[in-house]
């Protein structure tokens, strides 16, 4: 549905996109991820044909965008970053005037100014000026109208950022809603966010992409932590060692004569039943016994790492 | 069509709903009074007819136009809309076309308001309508050639008090060219094509009465000339 491929990108000096591909299929729900200054609102600006890319290609639906801004961009409801709007319009003015502009005719215009007021729950604010509104408001304003023609791709670049907690809330709420009926692509550099709304993950670090994989991939990580009570902790750490996958043992001390070993394992294959069975035939006492899962905090830190922190 | 009318109903609203339409429509008609009763005498010169509104409507008009293009563009950048409106599936040519016919549309309203002075001065004594028909028709095109030249102005800053500056000076120099303070200075061939590119030059001929195809493309082309800038404009700013 959306394929990029190669994507390169200047400002001036700057290179913002340095070759970067993906590609995303139908009612997929991507995150893409990154530090400030990363790329993704870029990549989302060519995706919409707001930018001409330097190079590469950019796809949607098989149409690549800058031979065919308009038939991309009928298909696409975009919020750009702050959800900007005409602030001296009312709101149902200004979804009236984007739904003339989406070329919907009176009363399609007017069912779907419902439609989406409902879904976005400004039905409330519709007859105020969306200057007097809030800023979760004001998204959800900008969301509604990124909505009215129905499009089958959404991209929204940072669609939380200066909302409070449980504005977030109902942001991400909708956000997954949206999602079970359209591909949406939306772009964060808070973690949570991605975790929270996203299938996947293509994380962007200084204009190349650095991971990209359904987040359970991201964040599986290659230790399985065992933490048994055992007279002989060293003759158990080699009975564990000697299971299939496990390369290396590490060993601590736990509390109350615990010891915790922490397996690193050479694949992701499942290896929690044969621990559990070696631990069962010896009679330890079993405490713990789980897959050390990576927060998407700690892939980014290392990804963000070895690419040289830069601030 | 459609996307045309959306945009121009959308800035006529926004004229009416901030003091722009009221202030320029206000300052617009007393200083056409003015000019009309006081600068060019109208009543001591004795005669029936529209001259001291005409000959001062190209000055006045590169004083007050620019407040109508301002912030066409400018605020559009400004609070972000712009992302917003030039990635909807619309061309370029219609945004800009919307908002000048939206501009242009303020503008006749302005124009229309002053003809309460031929209708005036027709009770008052024998008006020839002809120069007055040419002078209104004249206004409307000089007109339209300053919104351009603004818009065009405005679609390159997000800064409205620079794009108002700008559009002044650019269509004051379009004025300027032409004057005779100016042209006098000139050796006569350079001064009569300076006076044909000059905007108030080739206002005077349709002030009084005689309307020619080549004034009218004139104007026609200056309008084109920047609207088609404008366009290009807003093309080049994706590319940056």
């Amino acid at each position: 549905m959306i394929e990029v491929r190669e994507l390169r990108k200047n400002y001036g000096e700057t290179q913002a996109l340095k070759g970067v591909s993906f590609s995303i299929r139908q009612g997929e729900v991507v995150g893409l991820l990154g530090p400030n200054g990363a790329g993704k609102t870029t990549a989302m600006k060519i995706l919409v044909g707001y930018l001409l890319a330097a190079s590469g290609s950019a796809r949607v639906d098989g149409l690549e965008v800058a031979e065919h801004p308009l038939e991309v961009q009928a298909r696409i409801g975009y919020l750009p970053e702050n959800a900007p709007s005409y602030h001296d319009m009312l709101a149902q003015d200004y979804l009236g005037f984007m739904a003339q502009m989406r070329g919907l005719d009176a009363s399609r215009a007017r069912t779907r100014i419902g439609t989406v007021a409902e879904e976005c729950a400004i039905v409330r604010v519709l007859t105020r000026p969306i200057s007097q509104l809030s800023k979760g408001y004001r998204q959800r304003v900008g969301l509604a109208a990124a909505l009215l023609h129905d499009p089958p791709i959404l991209i929204l670049d940072e669609p939380t950022t200066g909302l409070d907690p449980n504005q977030i809330v109902e942001v991400r709420d909708l956000i997954r809603r949206m999602g079970r009926t359209k591909t949406v692509i939306l772009s964060t550099h808070i973690l949570p966010e991605v975790e929270a709304s996203c299938d996947r993950a293509v994380i962007l670090i200084d204009g190349q992409k650095r991971a990209d994989g359904a987040l359970g991939d991201l964040t599986r990580s290659h230790v399985q932590v065992v933490t048994v009570q055992v007279d002989d902790s060293a003759a158990a750490g080699a009975a564990l060692g000697n299971l299939p996958g496990v390369s290396r043992v590490e060993e601590e001390p736990d509390a109350d004569g615990f010891t915790r070993f922490r397996l690193h394992l050479d694949g992701d294959a499942p290896i929690g039943e044969h621990a559990a069975e070696l631990v069962r035939g010896h009679g330890w006492k079993l405490r713990e016994l789980r897959r050390d899962d990576r927060s998407l905090e700690q892939v980014f830190h290392e990804l963000t790492e070895t690419t040289g922190a830069r601030a | 069509m459609n996307r045309i009318r959306a945009v121009a109903r959308r800035e006529l609203n926004a004229y009416f709903d901030s003091p722009i339409a009221y202030v320029f429509l206000t300052v617009f008609f007393v200083a056409a009074l003015f000019t009309f009763f006081n600068i060019n005498a109208f009543f001591s010169r004795g005669v029936a007819d529209l001259r001291g509104l005409f000959d001062s409507i190209p000055f006045l008009m590169v004083l007050l136009v620019p407040a109508l293009t301002m912030r066409l563009w400018a605020e559009e950048t400004r609070q972000g809309t712009f992302e917003m409106l030039v990635t909807l599936p619309a061309r370029d040519r219609e945004l800009v076309l919307g908002k000048f016919l939206a501009s242009w549309g303020l503008l006749a309203i302005g124009l229309a308001l002053t003809l309460i002075l031929p209708f005036t001065v027709s009770f008052m004594g024998d008006l020839d309508w002809g120069p007055v028909i040419g002078g209104y028709v004249g206004a409307l095109l000089l007109g339209a050639a300053y919104l351009a030249v603004g818009q065009f102005v405005s679609a390159t800053t997000e800064n409205q008090i620079l794009a108002f500056i700008l559009a002044m000076v650019v269509c004051f120099v379009l004025y300027g060219i032409g004057v005779d303070a100016f042209t006098n200075l000139l050796p006569d061939r350079t001064a009569a094509l300076f006076r044909s590119l000059g905007t108030g030059s080739r206002f005077e001929s349709i002030a009084r009465g005689v309307i020619d195809l080549r004034d009218l493309a004139y104007y026609a082309s200056i309008s084109g000339f920047f609207l088609a800038a404008s366009v290009a404009t807003l093309k080049i700013r994706r590319w940056a």
